[in-house]
């Protein structure tokens, strides 16, 4: 019996990643801009797709995949019911969508009709981040009854955005909500974000978004 | 608390280096994990005992070597230690930082019994 010692240096989560590269590939094939939307549970993010669904319908094919850890479709059915494409991935209780659940949620949509997917990520601000999916960019919604701590507490999510949405400006007058505190938290994580304050509620601040969206989506076209 | 999809990872990363390598046994494993990556040692290691049983694994030592943050700033081009997970520069007090270590998540190697 001799004891051996065997060089690996790989990155842990390189299976993951793999897969992700393939499915930015297919994503670029098909011409489709995608998005990772990550957030709280709670925060809005169903809200927020069916609001830029709103925005963009008339000139963007949307698709959307929605993770969630438990087998319900209430949220694909919110999508579908304003006339998108819509896929439900349930995670079988894990925390966050993998690169290959994502996979498995692309092979039901029919990407080449598709301008923008929306990938709606398990409401949590730990594991999706530590997960490519193999989508453009990353972004998160923030909302404000979340409390304006925590970029200090969860770092590591705000560290790897693209976008951030602050959502429920409506309720700024009854929470309070430091949005200097806030801010400057974000900033000392991810220097000069991209951020837009809206209110799904009163549609406030969703053309300023709709409208930066629209130019990343035409950038991404002529790439 | 995604230790159990790593802890997947990191069986069957080690099972198919010590194929490759046509060993009979792992006896233990290194793993580098950065100060900023947010995993649990002791979770890892509760999901690995479970499931490393009747593996090429089992039995299989954990060991985690923790690198320790280390942030470069944009403004001055010094580079600091991270405390916490949020302080500026203590040379000339910018935020624009970025990680110049402390991401690391990789399996360096790994002890296998050959016969």
């Amino acid at each position: 019996m001799t004891v051996n010692r065997v060089q690996v240096v790989e990155n842990i989560l390189n299976a993951n990643d793999q897969v992700a590269q393939l499915n930015r590939q297919a994503l670029d094939n098909a011409g489709a801009f995608s998005i990772n939307l990550m957030a709280s549970p709670g925060a809005g993010k169903t809200s927020f797709i069916l609001k830029t669904i709103q925005a963009l319908r008339t000139d963007v094919k949307i698709g959307v995949v929605e993770g969630d850890t438990a087998p319900v479709t209430i949220d694909a059915d919110k999508i579908n019911a304003v006339g998108m494409p819509a896929v439900q991935i349930n995670t079988g209780g894990e925390c966050h969508l993998d690169a290959v659940m994502l996979k498995a949620g692309l092979q039901q949509l029919p990407l080449p009709e598709i301008d923008l997917l929306i990938v709606e990520n398990v409401g949590n601000l730990i594991c999706p981040a530590a997960f490519d999916l193999g989508t453009h960019i990353n972004l998160l919604i923030a909302s404000i009854p979340e409390g304006d701590d925590k970029p200090y507490k969860y770092p590591n999510i705000y560290r790897g955005l693209d976008v951030l949405v602050i959502n429920k400006t409506d309720l700024l007058p009854y929470i309070d909500f430091r949005m200097d505190y806030f801010r400057q938290g974000v900033e000392m994580l991810n220097p000069g974000l991209t951020t837009f304050a809206v209110s799904c509620k009163t549609g406030e601040g969703i053309d300023a978004w709709a409208d930066w969206l629209r130019g990343r989506l035409a950038a991404s076209r002529q790439v | 608390m995604h230790e159990l999809a790593v802890t997947e990872s990191i069986l069957e990363i080690a099972t198919r280096h010590a194929q490759q390598a046509e060993a009979a046994r792992v006896t233990d494993i290194y793993l580098v994990i950065g100060q900023l990556s947010s995993i649990v040692d002791d979770s890892v290691q509760f999901y690995w005992d479970a499931m490393a049983e009747n593996t090429i694994c089992h039995g299989a030592q954990l060991h985690f070597k923790r690198i320790q943050a280390r942030m470069l700033c944009q403004d001055c081009q010094g580079e600091f230690e991270l405390a916490s997970q949020l302080e500026p520069c203590p040379a000339c007090g910018s935020y624009r930082l970025t990680v110049a270590a402390g991401d690391e998540f990789y399996m360096e190697s790994i002890e296998v019994e050959k016969i």
